[in-house]
């Protein structure tokens, strides 16, 4: 069964009904129990960094998603959940994330021109580059998805998608099983779901 | 590039959609949740729900229908009506809202924006506006643009900026309803002072008034409307693979 981690950050009414819609058994639990079940794991978020990977961290759901990713679980990270899967973040102070995927997160301000917004707030078109992962099978180069957020995967070597605000953003990752995305595919529309529902083929039945 | 939104808005009352003429007259249309689900389907790139319930009754009845609509629908919901404290935002949010929207309720208690910004970010508050021309200058009305306030309008968005409103709705009453286009100058006024994402209401009869929006003012994110969409007059695919070919950044 498909584990959607509730560790206190945000709100799972969307993603929890996203998965119904597409027509997979999700649970939204925090029992650590529960996730060492998972067949697939999502790491959620929203807010800042550092009170998310403090709640991640004390509860102990930190050393049970890295070890399941480690046994080859597939995890997906979605925002800030993407975010945590990095190896630090420096979003108001410096944070150790959970170092599955490597770089660091950083102010889109850094690296956007002046002029534009910050947060990158709205629909936003996928770039894959040279190699289509195989998260995005069901989808076409410069499919648009929803984004919300103000920080972004710097000094990042898993990248497979980015999104073009003034510069490049890391729109979504992976390393072997491990999967991110900046994005929030249960706020994306089709395109969004159907992301949802090759990562839940991924690693066979669910 | 973010793409510029097109947004259908969605008045309820008593678990019906309703769109009145200048605020007046309302018309009942359709069910929330069909709605929601059709638009969805065709092209909008958010929704935007109006509980213009008073009752508490009501106000059950919509959260009801809001978790359904939020259980069927994915792209970004935002609503508003009723919203008058903390406790405002955190019953829709549980409901699958993503952004909630703030009117009278921050006329009444302006450090509700405030205070809704530092606990869920500005990302999620919305400041919608009903302005009107008075004497020359923009006035902000309350009660569903039945009551003058006598604040300036422009004074008014500024100070909910810089509060934390993450994104404005900006509704001409002098336009609302009348389908002779949205009102340019208004809207100009305010994109001159805000750096955040302006979205502008009132007064869409026709897919060139978009156009000309666009075109006019590139400032502005996106166009909102209600009964030309709900009755059919112009259909959302269809506008925005016209804006599309004039070069305004659009997901279609």
């Amino acid at each position: 069964m498909v584990v959607i981690i509730d560790y206190g950050v945000g709100n799972l009414f969307s993603l929890a009904s996203s998965f119904a819609a597409i027509g997979v058994e999700a649970k939204v639990s925090g029992d650590k129990h529960e996730i060492e079940k998972a067949t697939h794991i999502i790491l959620p978020g929203v807010g800042a960094f550092g009170d998310a990977a403090e709640k991640l961290f004390s509860s102990g759901m930190a050393d049970v998603v890295k070890a399941q990713a480690k046994k080859g679980v597939p995890v997906l990270g979605i925002c800030l959940g993407m975010q945590l899967l990095f190896e630090k973040s420096y979003e108001f102070g410096v944070y150790d994330g959970l170092g599955l995927i490597s770089g660091e997160i950083r102010p889109i301000a850094d690296v956007i021109p002046k002029d534009l917004k910050i947060p990158h707030i709205g629909w936003n078109a996928l770039h894959f580059g040279e190699k289509k992962n195989e998260i995005f099978k069901y989808l076409t180069e410069g499919d648009h998805v929803y984004f919300v957020h103000s920080y972004y995967g710097a000094d990042c070597q898993d990248v497979i998608a980015t999104a073009d605000y003034g510069a490049p953003l890391t729109a979504a990752v992976a390393k072997s099983n491990v999967y991110g995305c900046q994005f929030h595919p249960e706020k994306s529309g089709p395109v969004g779901l159907n992301i949802l529902r090759t990562f839940c083929e991924i690693g066979g039945q669910v | 590039m973010i793409t510029k939104r097109i947004i259908p808005c969605l008045d309820v009352k008593n678990g019906r959609v309703v769109k009145g003429v200048n605020f007046q007259g309302l018309a009942d249309v359709s069910s929330p949740v069909e709605l929601g689900k059709y638009y969805s389907d065709n092209g909008a790139d958010e929704l935007v729900f109006y509980d213009i319930t008073a009752s508490f009754e009501g106000r059950k009845l919509f959260s009801d229908i809001l978790k359904e609509v939020a259980s069927t629908i994915f792209i970004p919901l935002t609503v508003g009506g009723g919203i008058n404290g903390v406790e405002d935002f955190d019953r829709v949010l549980k409901c699958g809202a993503d952004k909630v929207s703030v009117n009278s309720g921050a006329i009444r208690n302006p450090s509700i924006i405030y205070e809704a910004a530092k606990r869920y970010g500005s990302q999620c508050v919305v400041l919608s506006v009903d302005a009107k021309r008075v004497n020359g200058t923009y006035h902000v009305f309350a009660k569903g643009g039945r009551e003058d306030t006598g604040m300036d309008a422009i004074e008014w968005i500024k100070r909910g900026v810089a509060d934390g409103a993450g994104e404005i709705v900006l509704n001409s009453i002098d336009t609302d309803g009348v389908k002779t286009g949205f009102d340019l100058e208004m809207l100009k006024a305010v994109c001159d002072v805000v750096s955040v994402p302006v979205i502008a209401s009132g007064g869409a009869g026709c897919k060139e008034d978009f156009t000309t929006l666009f075109k006019t003012l590139p400032k502005v994110d996106a166009g909102l409307a209600a009964s030309i969409f709900h009755f059919g007059e112009v259909d959302i695919n269809d506008l925005k693979k016209t804006l599309l070919a004039q070069g305004i950044p659009m997901r279609i």
